[in-house]
């Protein structure tokens, strides 16, 4: 056995340049299909961490996956809004404990601000109904307060204490900027790993405040309201983005979410956010299976071009296999030397894979996180991806055999004498 | 000398059962120590009765009896082992495993068998130093061991083929015409070596080819018309 893997060995340093090359293919392809799968199993689990402890999520008359896409991941933006005794009614429900009203819409430096009440810290629970905490400092207080998520504080350098000024509507680059109105950060939050990492929070009363002398996307010509003045005004916001609602009993959730759908003033829409996210892997479950399925329509490539050089190398190695019958070979251990190099090259494709999985995600996990809030974490294998591998490795062992069996038949037919 | 190495009775031997016979010997023997050189036109059986004698063919009729074991009643894997155990095997080119160094050529033939590495062992004191000595005598200089087989010359190659055949001393060697693409001086000198060494060993040495030229020095000198009774060799 060991003089087989001592010829295996030497006879693939042979011929490292096809095999390295073979090799590569393997690795990437490999790479690609785990990617595929991380990316996939992070992006499930990121959403899934999202929220917790949240009985309801309630928003304007939209669908449930779109509605839950802007209140809970902020992706994309609400096309209707709430209005304020909408939101009361839903908070006195007696069978409520607590509801958070969310209002959105401007962003700051790309990060989306959300206007929102104290209870938000006080409810809102992420992961496996983890509570927020801070890592410095402390809820928003007075009125132009405002606390930053992880990601935002740390990409911007900002500390407690600093100065900031909010864009109206989204986008990294905005015109239109509330300068007039500077927000003191007060606090800032410890990290989640999810969305609310990426946010900007302030008060309800401030979101109100900065947009009083706002008509649309624009400030009001000759209308400029200064900053000392606008505690003067009534701050009760006309309109809200969503609410997140908790209830006294789970037990009651589907009789709440009926009232909230039935509710006569204006066509809301309540869902269950564990409803809404199957129902967001539904639609997203299609895409995944057709980018699982080419990844593996690469492997497949991969593992056929290793086939193809192990069986031309097969036409110049009769000579090779005939010597080796005559000092004592046997049939069997021809196909062994043939197959074993198949499998070699899958397993150490896989591994290099692998490897290489475990490099891109510690280099471009953070920009994903950055980017998309999708947090990628540089962990050590799944048992799904361990699967994947097992299968990659058995596919290989399958389709080493076919050489391997060449190789036996030809040694079987050529005896000492290899013919041309 | 007077065990017997090679024992053949009523062997028939033919590719496919729709062809006819290829061989037909009636009685063939060996001694040990013998020096056998078995000739015979291109194309009449002479490759074909090495590859029953190495166990790769089996005869359809007969018997093949090497060193008092009956190799027709052995299993395909043990014929393979018999032949690693006992067998030294030369062929007219392209003897050697391109990919490896001159020492591994020679020791591949231990590689497939532990009675043969241990005889190399107890003669040399390691395996490399007897590689070695077989090549040093067989006047491959030093300077040669570690140069890739590839780019030997064929005499070259041809003596390092000799000394894997040679080392651990099986008890018989088999040689296919391995003098073919060498000139008449070389052939010359080969053969001397390589009957040295069999002497030196005590191995019996069947030498195949069909250029009558070189069989002198040699015990016997056949022709393979003469053992094999087969339609093809009688009209030959
Ligand atoms: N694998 C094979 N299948 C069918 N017939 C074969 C096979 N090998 C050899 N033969 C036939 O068997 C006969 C003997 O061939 P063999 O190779 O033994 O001749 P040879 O005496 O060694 O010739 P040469 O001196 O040219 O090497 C030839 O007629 C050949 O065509
Ligand atoms: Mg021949």
């Amino acid at each position: 056995m060991s003089s087989l893997l001592f010829l295996a060995a030497r006879s693939a340093w042979n011929r490292r340049l096809t095999l390295g090359m073979t090799l590569i293919s393997v690795a990437l392809s490999v790479t690609l299909l785990l990617a595929v799968e991380r990316v996939r199993h992070e992006a499930r689990a990121s959403f899934a961490q999202s929220v917790a402890g949240t009985d309801l999520v309630v928003g304007a008359r939209s669908s449930p996956v779109q509605l839950m896409l802007y209140a809970v991941f902020r992706l994309g933006e609400a096309t209707n809004n709430i209005r304020w005794p909408s939101y009361r009614a839903i908070a006195d429900n007696p069978a409520v404990a607590w509801a958070i009203p969310l209002s959105l819409g401007d962003s700051h430096h790309g990060f989306p601000v959300i206007g929102t009440s104290p209870a938000y810290f006080e409810h809102f629970h992420y992961g496996d109904s983890q509570a927020l905490a801070f890592s410095a400092g402390k809820p928003f207080a007075d009125l132009f307060d405002a606390v930053l998520g992880a990601e935002v504080a740390e990409r911007l350098g900002y500390h407690v204490g600093d100065r900031i000024v909010l864009n109206h509507g989204m986008g990294e680059v905005s015109l239109a900027e509330h300068t007039d109105k500077p927000f003191t950060v007060v606090g800032i939050l410890a990290r989640t790993g999810t969305p609310l990492d990426r946010s900007v929070h302030i008060g309800l009363q401030a979101m109100e405040a900065i947009h009083l002398d706002w008509q649309g996307g624009a400030p009001l010509p000759g209308l400029a309201i200064p900053a000392e003045y606008v505690r003067k005004f009534d701050l009760t916001p006309k309109e809200i983005t969503a609410v997140l609602v908790g209830l006294k009993s789970r037990a009651a959730v589907f009789k709440v979410q009926r009232q909230i759908n039935a509710y006569a003033a204006e066509p809301l829409l309540a869902v269950l956010p564990g409803v809404a996210l199957d129902q967001l892997w539904q639609v997203v479950a299609m895409a995944e299976r057709t980018l699982l399925a080419v990844s593996a329509m690469v492997v497949a490539v991969g593992l056929c071009g290793l086939v193809a050089v192990v069986l031309a190398s097969l036409g110049e190695r009769r000579r090779e296999l005939a010597i080796l019958r005559s000092v004592g070979a046997r049939p069997l251990e021809v196909f062994l030397l043939l197959s074993a190099e198949g499998l070699f090259i899958t397993a150490l494709g896989a591994l290099l894979g692998l490897a290489l999985l475990t490099l891109l995600t510690a280099v471009l996990g953070p920009l994903a996180q950055a980017h998309f809030g999708l947090a990628i974490r540089a962990t050590w294998i799944s048992s799904d991806e361990l699967i994947l591998l097992a299968a990659v490795v058995g596919i290989g062992l399958i389709a080493s055999l076919l050489p391997g069996y060449r190789a036996y038949r030809l040694s079987l037919a050529d005896g000492l004498m290899p013919r041309l | 000398m007077s065990e017997t190495v090679i024992e053949i009775a009523n062997l028939r031997f033919r590719w496919s059962p729709a062809s006819e016979f290829c061989l037909g010997i009636p009685c063939f023997a060996a001694q040990a120590g013998e020096r056998i050189f078995l000739y015979g036109p291109s194309g009449s059986g002479k490759s074909t009765l090495l590859g029953l004698l190495g166990g790769v063919l089996v005869p359809e009729e007969g018997r093949i009896n090497l060193l008092g074991t009956e190799l027709t009643q052995l299993r395909s894997s043990s014929r393979d082992r018999f032949r690693a155990d006992h067998v030294g095997f030369l062929f007219q080119q392209f003897n050697l495993v391109p990919y490896l160094s001159v020492i591994d050529n020679v020791l591949l033939s231990c590689r497939f068998s532990a009675r043969r590495t241990a005889r190399a062992t107890a003669s040399g004191g390691s395996l490399h130093d007897e590689a070695r000595r077989l090549l040093a005598h067989l006047d491959l200089e030093e300077s040669l061991h570690r140069r890739e087989v590839t780019r030997l010359s064929v005499g070259q190659q041809q003596r390092v083929a000799a000394a894997r055949a040679l080392i651990g001393s099986p008890e018989i060697v088999i040689a296919d015409e391995p003098t073919s693409s060498l000139d008449a001086e070389r052939q010359e000198a080969f053969l001397t070596l390589l009957s040295g060494e069999c002497a030196a060993t005590g191995s019996t040495l069947l030498f195949v080819s069909h250029d009558r030229r070189l069989a002198a020095g040699f015990d016997r000198e056949l022709s393979l018309a003469s053992i094999s009774h087969t339609a093809v060799n009688e009209a030959a």
